[in-house]
């Protein structure tokens, strides 16, 4: 199994070099060249020139690639255009509230979602079952930022009152609730929906029968041996749901002002502050590469075929 | 107590009270019990009375749909989906099941009475230790963690499988077949049950692991004093191992009675039909081979794979104009990548096939219109092998059309190829769904005669159906080769090849160990495995009036062939 979980690491190493060209490239594809994005319209040729030689734009295409790639494999990426600090730490505090973001979202979407699927398996046909696949239907068909929205007219200040609806940095823990929840919301119909046909089908296989006929308690059936057969399929819809989070986070982020890489990019590409937009585009790139790949382990180690195989 | 309710049955109740010496009590009393499908409201079972006393085997035998499986798992008073026990009783060892609650009935199962699966591959969950798994089933209280180990062990020995920690943490697909339904028997004896249903539990396992299972079973009801209830479609198996029969048919009991009665004096018609379809293993009265001429068909040194794994070495086999060679083999054996070779289906080989004097190419893409029509293929499973959207006239005339062309008169060509087929011609507006698992497949083996074929390669053709009707397409096939059709048939069932081939190949793990005219390999085989083989397949005598019928159908076609 080692050896599947370095193959799939390099992949996703490939994958994210893979990545680092594309935005490469479009940033070059850009009209005009970086010295004059940073000084703008009005600057003379000999301070564009003189840029340019600071930012070696003179080099060829490839080897500023190479020295930008570099840069970033130590740990540099370079500087925000728009006002000279190091991107690392113009990002720092944005990349930590965002995935404080999604990671709450994660942990509140995951467990509920695999709790209600597991439970409309088991109540199949019946009104539990009913209502839950009527609810997650209608939740995957309207847009994130309208669940949102509408959460805010719900819960917000015009509805309820209950929470806040934009986030400011004096306000307390409780402006979390309404970004978290509409991510939460957006992420977790096609995990319930999983979570139920896999649970359907494995509850209707013999081993489950068998393990019924034996007497075994209802409660052992379905954790013994329902869910570990059912890890392996939801653990993928999981994944691709929770790496959607990092772009989906954007679009969030701006509808609550919340100070997130979400809204970082939205600044950065009103900016063309290019440094900063590379960043961005890679750091969200690596989180669905991650979490990919903690699901194909997940699903691999869930297989005992494979577990045991490769001892 | 309830007995006087059902007064027909009386016979069943007072054996159950009846105090009788501890090997003739009756442990399971089956009483009227019925079983229906919802929402339709159809009865699955009706009426179902049945007794097995202890250390006895009850065979119980009927072909699909006869509801035989739903009266298996009622019996742990379990339903599948839709289903629901309305009325009657199982009483174990005096407890009625079908009148416990879910609690009640949750702890007899496992100790009272157990359940050995169809099959152990699907049957035992993938994702367990079979430590875990087979412990589950004492799940009683009382035990402690050592007793339940030990008790473990000790029926992981009486049914020959290591009793060792290695063993008990290995998964279930580090096993091979045999050892799964070990496994499987194991789990079902570990709490020593007083019922055992056996549902079938032999059915994907080669007949000397068969042999070997059976023998396990049976001496595992003897030894424990369980009465046990073998559900099975294969009447040589019941034969070879029950005490008793009892015959369903449409959810009924239609016969029952002591093994050797039901075998040498069967009542009722569908007993006798069930009966006379199980083909004999001939040993002996085959006609001379004639010696053979240029074959249609000849097979030298092929050697085929898939990747770098090897499925067939070195193979020589030919059939002639009008003959029927079998291909025998065990699951695995590589029979059915041998026929694909031939019809072009499959690819990776080398070696040569001659057809007709004329090399085939390795794949069908690139041979001839006339090589393709000229052999053709009949598969496995005919649920699966007919498109479920079109027409059985569009199934017919669709191959026809391409290797031969657009016929003249396109009614004149399905109603003559459903009549090869001994179908009538009306069946030609019909879709599958309309068909049974028997006219399926006669549907299939008309399109493959459509185009006229020189060869017919036959892929396990009755496998998939009931035996009474596969009685019934082995004669349509013997037909087939009366006008002159080579047959290459490739099965798994000894006892088939004894009544239908003029020489058989036998395969083990991808080359032919014996080859030669089948009265010549039946009566004196040569390799030690076609000797296990003969050995190892079930078989049974009949005596009754109207019996040689069975014996009949072989000679008979035997006789026009010579």
């Amino acid at each position: 199994m080692t050896r599947l979980i370095v193959v799939r690491l390099l992949f996703g190493a490939l994958t994210l070099w893979a990545v680092s060209l594309v935005v490469f490239a479009a940033t070059q594809a850009l009209p005009g060249d970086a010295a004059q994005l940073i000084l703008g319209r009005d600057a003379t040729p000999e301070r564009l020139e003189a840029l340019r030689d600071q930012l070696n734009l003179h080099e060829p295409v490839a080897v500023q690639y190479m020295q930008w790639l570099q840069g970033i494999l130590q740990g540099d990426l370079g500087n925000s255009f728009s006002n000279g600090l190091p991107v690392a730490e113009y990002l720092r505090s944005s990349v930590q509230s965002s995935l404080a973001l999604m990671g709450l979202a994660a942990l509140v979407a995951t467990p509920v979602s695999l709790f209600i699927g597991a439970f409309s398996a088991l109540r199949r046909d019946r009104s539990f079952d009913h209502a839950s696949s009527m609810g997650t239907l209608v939740v995957a068909s309207i847009p994130e930022f309208v669940v949102g929205i509408l959460l805010i007219l719900a819960l917000g200040p015009g509805g309820l009152g209950l929470f806040p609806s934009v986030y400011a940095r004096e306000g307390g823990p409780e402006q979390w609730i309404l970004p978290v929840l509409t991510l939460a919301l957006a992420v977790a119909p096609p995990i319930v929906r999983m979570m139920r046909a896999t649970m359907i089908e494995v509850l209707e296989s013999e081993y489950v029968q068998q393990a019924r006929l034996k007497g075994v308690s209802e409660r052992t059936v379905l954790w013994r041996h329902a869910a570990p057969n059912a890890i392996g399929p939801v653990a993928q819809v999981i994944a691709l749901q929770l790496a959607w989070l990092a772009g989906g986070v954007v679009a969030i982020e701006f509808l609550f002002n919340f100070p997130g890489v979400g809204k970082d990019l939205m600044d950065a590409i009103e900016n063309r502050d290019v440094p900063l937009i590379q960043a961005v585009v890679l750091l969200i790139a690596g989180i669905y590469i991650l979490v990919n790949l903690i699901a194909d382990v997940i699903g691999l180690a869930a297989n005992p075929k494979v577990r045991v195989a490769n001892r | 107590m309830t007995e006087n309710e059902h007064t027909e049955n009386t016979d069943t109740g007072s054996a159950a009270t009846g105090g009788a010496a501890r090997s003739g009590e009756a442990v399971l009393v089956v009483d009227g019990l019925t079983v229906i499908g919802r929402p339709s409201d159809v009865e699955i079972i009706s009426g179902v009375s049945i007794t097995v006393k202890r250390g006895e085997i009850l065979g119980l035998v009927g072909e699909s749909g006869s509801g035989k499986t739903t009266l298996g798992l009622s019996l742990l008073a379990h339903c599948k989906r839709a289903t629901e026990i309305t009325g009657g009783q199982v009483r174990v060892g005096g407890q009625d099941l079908a009148g416990l609650d879910e609690k009640g009935v949750r702890r007899l199962r496992g100790r009272a009475v157990a359940y050995i699966p169809q099959s152990p591959a699907s049957a035992l969950n993938p994702a367990l230790r079979l430590g875990v798994q087979l412990r589950e089933a004492l799940h009683d209280d009382s035990l402690s963690e050592q007793d339940v180990l030990g008790r473990v062990r000790e029926v992981l020995r009486e049914v020959a499988l290591p009793d060792d920690d290695a063993f008990l943490r290995r998964y279930p697909h580090q096993l091979s077949g045999g050892q799964q339904q070990r496994v499987a028997i194991a789990m079902a004896f570990v709490g020593r049950p007083e019922v055992i249903v056996l549902d079938e539990p032999t059915t994907g396992l080669d007949v000397t692991t068969q042999a070997h299972v059976l023998e396990t079973i049976r001496a595992m009801t003897r030894d424990y004093g369980t009465a046990g209830v073998y559900i099975s479609h294969d009447m040589a198996v019941v034969a070879d191992l029950a005490d008793e029969i009892a015959v369903m048919y449409q959810g009924e009991v239609v016969e029952r009675g002591r093994a050797a009665e039901v075998l040498s004096d069967p009542r009722h018609a569908y007993t006798r039909k069930l009966l006379l379809a199980v083909p004999l293993l001939r040993t002996s009265g085959h006609e001379e081979a004639e010696p053979e001429e240029e074959p249609l068909l000849r097979v030298s040194g092929l050697t085929a794979g898939y990747g770098r794994t090897k499925v067939l070495e070195g193979i020589d086999v030919s059939v002639s104009r009008g003959e029927c060679v079998a291909l025998l083999g065990e699951s695995g054996s590589g029979k059915t990548t041998l026929s694909r070779s031939v019809a072009g289906l499959h690819h990776q080989f080398t070696g040569e096939v001659l057809f007709d004097g004329d090399r085939l190419a390795t794949s069908s893409y690139r041979r001839t219109a006339a090589q393709r029509r000229r052999v053709q293929y009949v598969f496995q499973n005919p649920y699966e092998a007919l498109n479920p959207r079109k027409r059985v006239r569009e199934q017919i005339l669709g191959p026809y059309r391409h290797l031969v062309g657009r016929p003249e008169d396109p009614d004149a060509v399905v109603a003559e190829s459903l009549e090869r087929a001994a179908l009538p011609a009306s069946y030609a507006d019909r879709f599958p769904e309309q068909l049974s698992g028997g006219e399926r497949q006669r549907v299939c083996i008309a399109r493959a005669v459509a185009t006229d074929p020189a060869l017919l390669v036959c892929d396990e053709i009755t496998s998939a159906l009931d035996v009474s009707v596969q009685a019934e397409i082995v004669k349509l096939l013997h037909g087939l080769q009366e006008q002159g059709m080579a047959l290459l048939f490739v099965t798994h069932n000894i006892a088939l090849v004894s009544n239908i081939a003029d020489r058989v190949a036998i395969l083990n793990k991808g080359e032919i160990v014996e080859y030669g005219p089948v009265g010549q390999v039946m009566s004196a085989p040569e390799h030690e495995y076609t000797r296990a083989l003969i050995a190892d397949t079930p078989d049974f005598e009949l005596s009754f009036p109207g019996a040689q019928e069975r014996l009949g159908l072989a000679e008979e076609e035997r006789a026009v062939e010579g």
